[in-house]
């Protein structure tokens, strides 16, 4: 071939960012479907009576959270894996039929596995266990698609021209590996169908229904240390490689310290998998692990700023383009709420505010400012960055970004501020006694306090839906708008007014 | 060695690799076993039981309610004695929860009764004003899934040695043996035993009749479940 840059081929990458928007909308319309039935129990029966069973807050609750997780997310990784993995190891997917294949099968079975999770989790088919509620069929499933991202990443590892391997891929190769190992020992369960009596019956009750391996005390520990670093191989190292790629490209900058990169990896790595103790703080497990859990926590922010500092100052001397590029602010304020996020989180590790903080609506507004203002910023300024390549035109309109940015940060405000004052209202109120020792509020009490805040909460989750609407309308516009040149696509990404 | 490292992958995924799985080694192995061990008190669940936890898993429950007490005052003066990790050891899965949006449920079986829950799970906040969880209607027409159950309590038994016919030690000393049919009529007949005699405290006629016919609503299988929280 002669000199000229290599063409990318984003046909997966296309398929996933297309399950991004989708799946982004579904999870974010439950969400807010459910903080208003918090706020108004009646929207529990919105479909009617006959329906109830499935519109109301409980059998929707892991429909969210799973929508949100292995929906938004686990697309916006991939989609931004199937263009990023190209571009940094400097190959085409097109050079290889075979990685071809296996990203377009990965696409197919993570479709199969996304129908079958909603199915059932409508059905109450639920193991009960948080972010792992798909029952054995389709934990095999997914197991099955996490084998082939598996494939892809190192089948084109494989078959690199950059011989060293960008700080993008050393994260993704993280969360391959990290989810891996922990989803597959937090769900192991054996199916009762297996079981036979004395009267010599077996494939009693419904074939799906399994019992898990653990019990009690065990399982909440396995689960927790699934549960908390699900977060860090879901939220945290996959957006961070976004990050490390995105930045840079579409600021032109290099990164500000290689060093820093190294120490905020391994670092991260050591570190996060030991935090997931202080989601069991003052419960049934050992003390040691406990205190091992809160003081790991802390040692956390480390790892965590130096990545979010690193980013930052990578924007040293070019401030003005975040006044400038919508994309730019996207990024900046989203390593700021990640920043925000791990400080926060920390906190909430000590065991004397968790003893406040645990049980109450503090934690969900803390998950809720690391997803909505870290995760989903980050994930929709790496497919903003990214859709002027793939469908080689400009965005469709800056000004319509702007609004949505503006609206979204007000949605994770209003969001992540309520929040914090119902979990600590009613964690005060619950442990809070009269002049004769006895208990000062009835449960109720601390109940019927929180609905201002569940309310504001409920506008700020709409604000945030009604951005992610922009979002997606912007991007399906740009599939139409004006033609560009390859020569226009260095660093800053072309828009449209 | 990380410049090396960042050129070799396989090296490099193999030192993330023992990199994380350090952590969950040293937190998880150690007390595995201990941590397993039921205390005196603990029983097995029972057929129906089981069926409603069954039913308190499939509409999650778990999203709004914990099931474990914490060591302070405000809470055992609010929920009893604060959680022992023996009491979980039949707990598969565990349902400690993570969000108290309504109260603590771990030993509930100490202060409610099958009359109030029965009203309770109709009309939520008729009997709690100010309550916002939703009503639970169609588990008094849905029927619960005593196979399914009888199929966990012979998964247990076989994998786990979960003690199934057997004297299990009390508090007073004395012991209780917790049946499993030996098939699946057997273990029917079992719920149906139990499912009466909740359903003599109820009022809803539907239920009443449905029990009498010989069929076992959700909601009689989880006012079992919650009767069995202590």
């Amino acid at each position: 071939m002669e000199n000229r840059p290599l063409e990318y081929d984003y046909t997966v990458a296309k398929m996933f960012m297309f399950t991004t928007i989708a799946l982004g909308i579904v999870g974010m319309l439950i969400g807010v479907i459910l903080a208003f039935e918090l706020a108004f129990p009646g929207v529990n029966t919105i479909l009617g009576q006959g329906l109830a069973e499935f519109t109301n807050y409980s059998r929707l609750r892991p429909l969210h959270t799973d929508a949100v997780i292995f929906g938004f997310t686990l697309s916006g990784i991939w989609a931004t894996w199937y263009y990023v993995g190209q571009r940094v190891l400097k190959v085409s997917m097109a050079e290889s039929g075979f990685l071809m294949f296996i990203g377009k099968l990965h696409f197919v079975l993570y479709m199969v596995v996304v129908v079958a999770v909603v199915a059932s989790l409508f059905l109450g088919i639920t193991t009960s266990k948080e972010y792992a509620e798909f029952e054995w069929p389709i934990d095999i499933a997914v197991v099955v698609v996490w084998v082939l991202f598996g494939v892809s990443i190192f089948g084109l590892i494989g078959i690199r021209r950059e011989k060293s391997l960008y700080i993008s891929i050393w994260y993704y190769i993280a969360t391959f590996l990290g989810i891996a190992m922990l989803y597959l020992f937090n769900n192991m369960e054996i199916p009762t169908m297996l079981a036979t009596n004395a009267a010599g019956e077996s494939g009693i009750g419904n074939w799906w229904h399994s019992v898990s391996m653990y019990a009690g005390t065990n399982d909440a520990l396995v689960e927790w240390w699934y549960g908390h670093n699900a977060v860090a191989f879901g939220f945290t190292v996959p957006i961070v490689a976004m990050i490390y790629y995105f930045l840079p490209k579409e600021s032109g900058q290099a990164i500000y310290s290689y060093k820093l990169s190294l120490l905020s990896f391994w670092g991260l790595m050591f570190v996060y998998l030991w935090a997931g103790g202080h989601h069991l703080l003052y419960s049934t497990v050992p003390d040691w692990m406990q205190t091992m859990g809160s003081i790991f926590s802390v040692i956390l922010i480390l790892p965590s700023w130096g990545s979010a500092i690193n980013m930052l100052l990578t924007m040293k001397g070019e401030w003005q383009q975040v006044a400038a590029s919508p994309l730019i602010k996207f990024m900046v304020l989203g390593s700021t709420f990640y920043m925000f996020s791990t400080l926060e989180g920390p906190i909430q590790a000590i065991k004397s505010v968790n003893a406040i903080a645990h049980f109450t609506d503090w934690i969900v507004g803390h998950v809720h400012d690391g997803t909505l203002g870290w995760v989903g910023f980050m994930i929709m300024a790496a497919l903003y960055h990214m859709a002027p390549r793939v469908f080689k035109r400009e965005i469709y309109s800056k000004s319509l970004m702007v609004s949505q940015f503006w609206i979204q940060t007000l949605g994770v405000v209003l969001y992540f501020t309520s929040m914090w004052i119902a979990g600590i209202t009613q964690g005060m109120m619950w442990r809070a006694h009269d002049e004769f020792g006895n208990l000062a509020y009835s449960f109720i009490d601390t109940v019927t306090v929180l609905h201002p805040y569940y309310a504001i909460r409920g506008v700020g989750g709409l604000l945030y839906l009604v951005g992610f609407l922009m979002f997606a309308y912007n991007i399906y516009k740009t599939m139409s708008a004006r033609p560009v040149e390859e020569s226009e696509l260095q660093n800053a990404s072309p828009m449209g007014a | 060695m990380f410049h090396w490292l960042e050129k070799h992958p396989f090296f490099f995924a193999v030192g993330i690799f023992v990199t994380i799985a350090f952590a969950g080694l040293v937190e998880i192995l150690p007390n595995f076993a201990q941590a397993s061990r039921p205390v005196i008190g603990t029983a097995p669940y029972s057929t129906l039981e089981l069926a409603g936890r069954h039913v308190y898993i499939k509409n999650s429950c778990n999203a709004c309610h914990s099931q474990l007490v914490r060591p302070f005052k405000s809470e055992t003066d609010r929920y009893g004695h604060y959680s022992l990790s023996g009491e979980y050891a039949y707990d598969r899965p565990f349902l400690w929860g993570s969000k108290r949006t309504g109260p603590d449920l771990m030993r509930v079986g100490n202060y409610r009764t099958t009359d109030w829950h029965e009203n309770h799970m109709k009309s939520p906040s008729g009997v709690v004003p100010g309550s916002i969880m939703p009503a639970y209607t169609w588990m008094f027409k849905n029927k619960a899934d005593i196979n399914t159950a009888y199929a966990e309590q012979l998964t247990v038994s076989q994998f786990f040695s979960t003690p199934y016919n057997k004297p299990v030690p009390m508090k007073d000393g004395s012991t209780k043996i917790v049946k499993m049919g030996a098939s699946t009529a057997e273990a029917n007949a079992l719920a149906l035993a139990e499912a009466k005699v909740i359903a003599a405290d109820m009022k809803d006629q539907d239920v009443k009749d449905a029990v009498a016919n010989g069929q076992i609503p959700e909601i009689v299988a989880l006012i079992a479940y919650m009767n069995s929280l202590k």
